[in-house]
């Protein structure tokens, strides 16, 4: 991997993912709303067509069910599609195809056909847009056998994992957050993979674990900061890819810190923290120093006011207050 | 047409034991549409079809040993007991997937034909449906984009007058099924279902307009099954859900693909009867080592029940 400190935001690593994969790849292509408009998908499409022509960046009428199932079909025919929706809650018309199909392919034909495809969502929020232009729905998909799901906090992540996910042999979801998009860090200018599974200590500590993914990663870091400040040392895992998740980084934390935050951006019941949590209880009982805590979305659909979008997403500040309960109870 | 017939025939008396437990959509009549569509397509030639999809499959060339061992539950199945009878798959021959869920593999079709559009690789891929699933909204946003990339795929819906127990009269307007194909400009051809001659030569063209690159064709093919929705008979469970006339079955036993076949090579003098007694020997021998090969076969072990989930 180079050295080279190059900077890239988080919209132009995907970017340059699909550049990369698609030069290396003559079987991958582009499939979706909008992919030819910034406004649909930011800088994220920007100088394919150009380079690889319309015919494998193919942006569509609005049949969410329909071009979802064609990235499907054309991936069990030997291309690798990328499907692309602008917005989360849009991709629910192509329910079908993702769960129905592509999730339970292998399985229900034994094994003689997967599907190598990306179901590619972007969560898309904030500025009053309401319920159903907000939806981050990582912890539903998480429950269905057969789906792997990716939902990276940085551009050097993003980079990595997509190349990863396309590569896959299995369908995988790949959620983005638009909340990312302008964010910069390093990225190597070559092609990497990132394991789908895995994830990472983002900061080291003794006193409490902190578990998060994608834009609430960065949310945060900066409460790891603030704490620091006061002395409370937490670990910070970065989860990466929700499913396949990497459990045995996070009980290997827990067994060390005795303290547990789960900071996960989508509804409190049945989501991912719900299932980490459990997890802990199975595999730590009786070694706690204090129960576990949530942070997650109160149940209920996204408002459009802005008094109310203020309380409604959790920030830096509640995963602090979460932190020093924990410590100091 | 008699390969599908009696295979599938050869079923019947294992579901009314309850030796066959999955759920079984025989085809019997309908035998013509999956024969004459298929022998226009090439080995690499996709298609996908649906629940009543062991005729398709065995036209296109799937191993009946492995679609009855499949039916049974067994290892050896063509998707390792993991499917069952709505499961059949054979992506060697092109076979690229069946499921249950009503028009579920129309778009996956189109899939298949826009991976040989953007390859140019001139491959043709069949979609198979019933009317039923002319309800669905997939079936129009797919004829749409078919249309508009000019697809190499045919959209063949085979007609029997019900959607499960729902006579036709009932879930439409226009009975004719073939017009909702102009409106996104594909050519709608209705044809015969039930006469595998006509039904070939239709195919044959829309191949071959396929293959030029001309776009999609869509086909109604007027047919009629002469077995229950599920199973050899609806009322199988007491439920008395086949409502449809007697006479209405009658009149289309009378149009029976196989007897009108088999009147046509007499006449013509084609065939002789010693001929076509061969030709069901054959056949007859043939389903009998397929159901000896699924008898004999293993049923998957518990200890493998998480295979397959994902494939790393």
């Amino acid at each position: 991997m180079s050295t080279k400190a190059r900077k890239l935001t988080y919209s132009l690593a995907i970017n340059e993912a699909l550049k990369q994969i698609m030069k290396t790849d003559d079987s991958v292509f582009i499939i979706g709303q909008g992919v030819k408009s910034p406004w649909y998908v930011g800088n994220t499409c920007k100088d394919l067509i150009s380079l690889y022509g319309e015919e494998r960046v193919i942006d569509t009428p609005i049949s969410e069910n329909a071009m979802t199932g064609a990235g499907v079909g054309a991936s069990l025919a030997g291309m690798k599609a990328v499907v692309m929706h602008p917005r989360v809650d849009f991709s629910l018309y192509a329910f079908d195809p993702i769960i129905n199909q592509a999730a339970n392919w292998s399985y229900m034909n034994g094994g003689r056909a997967s599907v190598p495809v990306v179901f590619w969502l972007a969560v898309n929020r904030g500025g009053e847009q309401a319920a159903q232009h907000s939806q981050d729905l990582h912890s539903l998909f998480s429950h269905i056998p057969g789906l792997k799901i990716i939902s990276p906090s940085n551009a050097f992540d993003v980079k990595g994992l997509l190349i990863s996910a396309i590569k896959d042999p299995d369908p995988v979801v790949f959620i983005d957050d638009r909340w990312l998009y302008n964010k910069e860090d390093v990225v190597p200018e070559e092609i990497y993979e990132i394991p789908l599974g895995q994830g990472v200590i983002r900061v080291t500590g003794d006193d409490v674990t902190v578990v998060a993914s994608s834009f609430l990663v960065n949310e945060s870091v900066i409460a790891a900061g603030v704490l620091k400040g006061e002395g409370i040392k937490a670990e910070l895992i970065d989860l990466r890819s929700i499913k396949p998740l990497d459990f045995e980084l996070i009980i290997k934390s827990v067994a060390k810190t005795g303290r547990l935050v789960i900071v996960d951006g989508s509804w409190a019941t049945s989501n991912i923290a719900s299932e980490i949590s459990a997890t802990i209880n199975e595999k730590l009982f009786g070694k706690l120093k204090s129960s576990v805590v949530r942070l997650s979305l109160p149940d209920s659909p996204a408002p459009a006011s802005k008094t109310l979008e203020a309380v409604y997403y959790i920030k830096s500040g509640q995963i602090i207050q979460a932190i020093r309960n924990v410590v100091n109870s | 047409m008699l390969r599908i017939r009696l295979a599938e025939e050869s079923l019947v008396d294992p579901i009314l034991k309850g030796e066959i437990r999955c759920p079984v959509h025989l085809y019997s009549g309908e035998e013509a549409v999956a024969t004459g569509i298929c022998a226009n397509l090439e080995k690499t030639d996709y298609i996908f079809g649906n629940h009543r999809s062991h005729g398709h499959y065995l036209a296109k060339g799937g191993d009946m040993g492995q679609m009855i061992a499949e039916i049974y539950g067994k290892e050896s199945g063509c998707s390792r007991g993991r499917g069952g009878s709505m499961h059949l798959i054979d992506p060697e021959n092109g076979v690229m997937g069946i499921v249950p869920i009503v028009a579920g593999t129309i778009s996956l079709a189109l899939g298949a034909a826009l991976a040989s559009k953007i390859r140019n690789d001139r491959r043709v891929t069949v979609t198979f449906f019933g009317d039923g699933a002319t309800g669905e909204g997939v079936l129009y946003e797919s004829m749409n984009f078919a249309a508009l990339k000019k697809l190499p795929i045919i959209f063949a819906c085979e007609n029997n007058l019900y959607s499960t127990h729902l006579p036709i009269r009932e879930i439409r307007v226009n009975n004719n099924i073939s017009e909702t194909a102009s409106p996104f400009k594909i050519p709608g051809i209705r044809v015969e279902g039930n006469k595998v001659l006509e039904v070939y030569d239709a195919a044959k063209k829309a191949v071959e307009h396929c293959r030029r690159g001309d776009g999609p064709v869509f086909f109604e093919f007027l047919t009629y099954r002469f077995r229950g929705h599920v199973g050899p008979d609806d009322n199988i469970q007491g439920s008395h859900v086949d409502i449809r006339p007697e006479e209405e079955i009658e009149e289309w036993r009378r149009k029976d693909p196989i007897d009108d076949l088999k009147k046509y090579l007499l006449t013509s003098k084609i065939c002789a009867d010693s001929e076509i007694s061969v030709i069901y020997d054959e056949v007859t021998d043939e389903v009998n080592r397929a159901t000896d090969f699924a008898l004999k076969s293993d049923y998957p072990k518990p200890s493998d029940l998480l295979n397959y989930v994902y494939k790393s």
